[in-house]
């Protein structure tokens, strides 16, 4: 199979904390691949070390043949012109209406004329569903409608994969269905390459072809949605069920309750 | 894209205020229409004994009217006297070769200047001419130092 | 010891700020390219920067000119010398307040406003956001704005004295009475055009240039919080302020110190 991003014996601290330690994982061309973990794990931190925001202590992320953190400036950012990065907060620029925020990367990046950038623009907004929204400015949107509208800026270009930081998070059920709608079918009608990183369990596992689940800094878990459902991992099973109790303790660690309350005294 | 058309305005407005205000300081605040005519003018020196509080700059005057500035000012160093070079505005191209320089203060405390004497001669000082007929500043402490002196042998 | 250990600490970060905010400027600079391109970056930034502060200098600008009046007039009557009331009027406001005022107003206005939108920008990841579409924020962002304020405050600054004068002028002459003749003739025989109106005017672009840089590196170098976006802006008009004074005695004494 095609690989198009391969990350291998990845380590990543932040100051002392291991964020990553040691990780190897391969996604697929053309297919959809998750990375779910709990809150803290460092998700987003992966995908800002695909796109080389930041750069590993060591090992090594190679996007379609190219060792992202050995390029220079100038390559790392045609690569970068090929990767759309969805944010969690849409990122939109908040000067500028929709209209010109989808616009922002073609104007940046290509010399079309004005009616060119007008037919692509409606074009991404259409397939977003937001044609009749290009008057808006980011303020005005809902959070399911910004994500959408960062969504048809990150296709603008045409790139080849799409990196979604927890697309999922605070949506009601409606523009969930949206999103995993509009996921599902810029994967399949122009064969996109899409990583999620995401915590909701079930509406990852309904679109995505393979899961990868981390936890503290390692893989614990990696296969098809039904291979995960039936793992035999404890700790998989406490997440992919959304358990309160299991390998992963409802208390933070603390002193034992009864001696904590015994203990009367101001420390 | 009207927004931006008034936008466009408001920023030429602006610049526009700015550049005026400019002039404004140039034109009626400080001296430079004095030095818009530097060049037609003429040079001529004069030596003195001591010039004194005289700067570059310092007014040059005939009867009171301002003819031109002071442009530099020397140490000869063989006779240990100053030489003052004056820039005359050209329309001023009158002045007899027997003119008489004197450096005056201008009221008790005021700024020291040139004042130029013109005297009887047919002939007109030319650029780069030189002025014979000098007289010092006036140093107070020599002129009290003298009128005590004066007091004294009395 | 713990002191020693404490100014140790903040001597070193502020050192490493500095070289930050070295390294940040000279980032910024390619960004020229981006601008002559388009200029249209620049017109807007221009417009938030200058535009947006222009009444604030000009009320300011008149009502300092109208102080300096009165108070000029009051201590000069004393020596009976009203006629100096222009050329002292002028000189404050060309050598020291117009360029020196401006600033602190332009840091207070412009200076804070541009740090909160550095700031926000960089919290909800649009800084980000831009990075990853393959567009350098520092130049595509950062450096119109930088270019902006240093293109307005010389003008701003012009304005603030041009507009104190006017100010003096109407209390001096139109109120208190002083003669309208020696007001303007000793004010040009007294203010000369390279010595004071073109240093004030360098002393503008020069506050000009250290207040953008302060805020606009402060904005980007808050923490990505409200409370690290409220203490960068902050931080801009307190180091803004700091700052000019500091320069404004330097410049003063390498411009004026030989006459």
């Amino acid at each position: 199979m095609d690989k198009i991003v391969t990350i291998k014996n990845l380590v990543f601290m932040r100051g002392q904390r291991k964020i990553f330690d040691d990780i190897s994982l391969d996604i697929q061309r053309g297919k959809v691949t998750a990375i779910m973990g709990p809150s803290g794990t460092g998700k987003t931190t992966l995908l800002k070390l695909i796109g080389g925001q930041l750069s590993p202590q060591s090992g090594s992320v190679v996007v379609n043949q190219q060792n992202v953190h050995q390029l220079k400036r100038a390559e790392l950012f045609a690569l970068r012109k090929q990767m759309g990065m969805l944010f969690q907060s849409g990122a939109l620029l908040t000067d500028i209406d929709v209209y010109e925020n989808v616009a922002f990367p073609l104007r940046e990046h290509t010399k079309l004329s004005e009616s060119m950038i007008r037919t692509l623009v409606l074009m991404k907004l259409q397939a977003v569903g937001l044609r009749g929204a290009r008057h808006l400015m980011p303020a005005e949107l809902s959070g399911g409608m910004a994500r959408r509208v960062a969504l048809a800026r990150a296709i603008a270009l045409d790139p080849m994969m799409i990196m979604y930081d927890e697309p999922f998070t605070g949506q009601d059920p409606i523009s969930m269905g949206a999103l995993i709608h509009l996921i599902n079918s810029l994967n399949k009608t122009l064969g996109l390459t899409s990583i999620i990183v995401s915590h909701d369990v079930q509406e990852t596992a309904a679109i995505a072809d393979y899961i990868y689940v981390l936890s503290d800094g390692k893989i614990v878990g990696e296969g098809t949605p039904e291979q995960i459902a039936a793992s035999d991992s404890e700790w998989v099973q406490q997440f992919m069920q959304g358990k309160a109790d299991g390998p992963v303790h409802f208390h933070y660690p603390a002193p034992d309750y009864f001696d904590d309350l015994m203990s009367n005294q101001l420390s | 894209m009207s927004n931006t058309y008034t936008q466009d305005t408001l920023v030429g407005f602006f610049v526009a205020c700015g550049i005026a205000a400019l002039f404004y300081m140039a034109l009626q605040v400080s001296n430079l229409s004095s030095y818009l005519d530097t060049s037609d003018t003429y040079t001529i020196t004069a030596s003195f004994d001591n010039s004194g509080g005289l700067k570059v700059k310092s007014k040059v005057s005939v009867a009171g009217v301002t003819v031109g500035r002071v442009s530099a000012i020397k140490l000869d160093k063989n006779r240990y006297e100053s030489i003052v070079e004056m820039q005359i505005e050209k329309k001023f191209n009158t002045l007899p070769t027997d003119t008489t320089a004197s450096i005056f203060t201008a009221g008790l405390l005021g700024e020291q200047y040139v004042s130029l004497e013109p005297g009887g001669s047919d002939e007109y000082l030319q650029d780069g001419d030189a002025i014979d007929i000098t007289q010092s500043a006036i140093v107070l402490e020599q002129v009290i130092g003298q009128f005590l002196f004066k007091k004294a042998s009395e | 010891m713990q002191i020693f250990q404490y100014l140790g600490a903040t001597t070193r970060s502020g050192f490493a700020k500095l070289g930050r905010a070295t390294f940040f400027l000279f980032h910024c600079l390619p960004g020229l390219i981006d601008v002559l391109q388009r200029p249209h970056l620049l017109i807007r930034q221009i417009y938030s920067v200058g535009v947006l502060s222009f009444l604030l200098i000009t009320i300011s600008g008149l009502f300092v000119g109208m102080v300096l009046a009165l108070q000029g007039y009051y201590t000069l009557s004393d020596f009976g010398a009203e006629a100096s009331l222009g050329i002292m009027i002028a000189a404050s406001l060309v050598r020291e307040l117009g360029p020196v005022v401006t600033a602190l107003l332009f840091a207070g206005r412009a200076g804070s406003a541009l740090s909160a939108e550095i700031g926000l920008m960089k919290t909800t990841e649009q800084l980000s956001g831009m990075e990853m579409m393959a567009v350098d924020p520092i130049r595509r962002v950062i450096f119109p704005r930088f270019l902006a304020g240093i293109f307005s405050m010389p003008l701003l600054a012009a304005l603030f004295s041009a507009i104190g004068i006017v100010g003096g002028y109407m209390v001096g002459v139109g109120m208190l009475g002083v003669d309208e003749g020696p007001f303007w003739s000793q004010m040009q025989a007294g203010i000369d055009f390279y010595d004071d109106v073109v240093n004030g005017f360098i002393k503008s672009l020069v506050f000009g240039f250290v207040v953008t840089w302060i805020a606009l590196f402060e904005g980007y170098d808050a923490m990505p919080t409200s409370e690290g976006i409220s203490r960068a802006t902050t931080r801009t008009v307190v180091n803004s302020a700091f700052s000019v004074l500091a320069l404004d005695f330097i410049l003063t004494a390498l411009m004026f110190g030989d006459t």
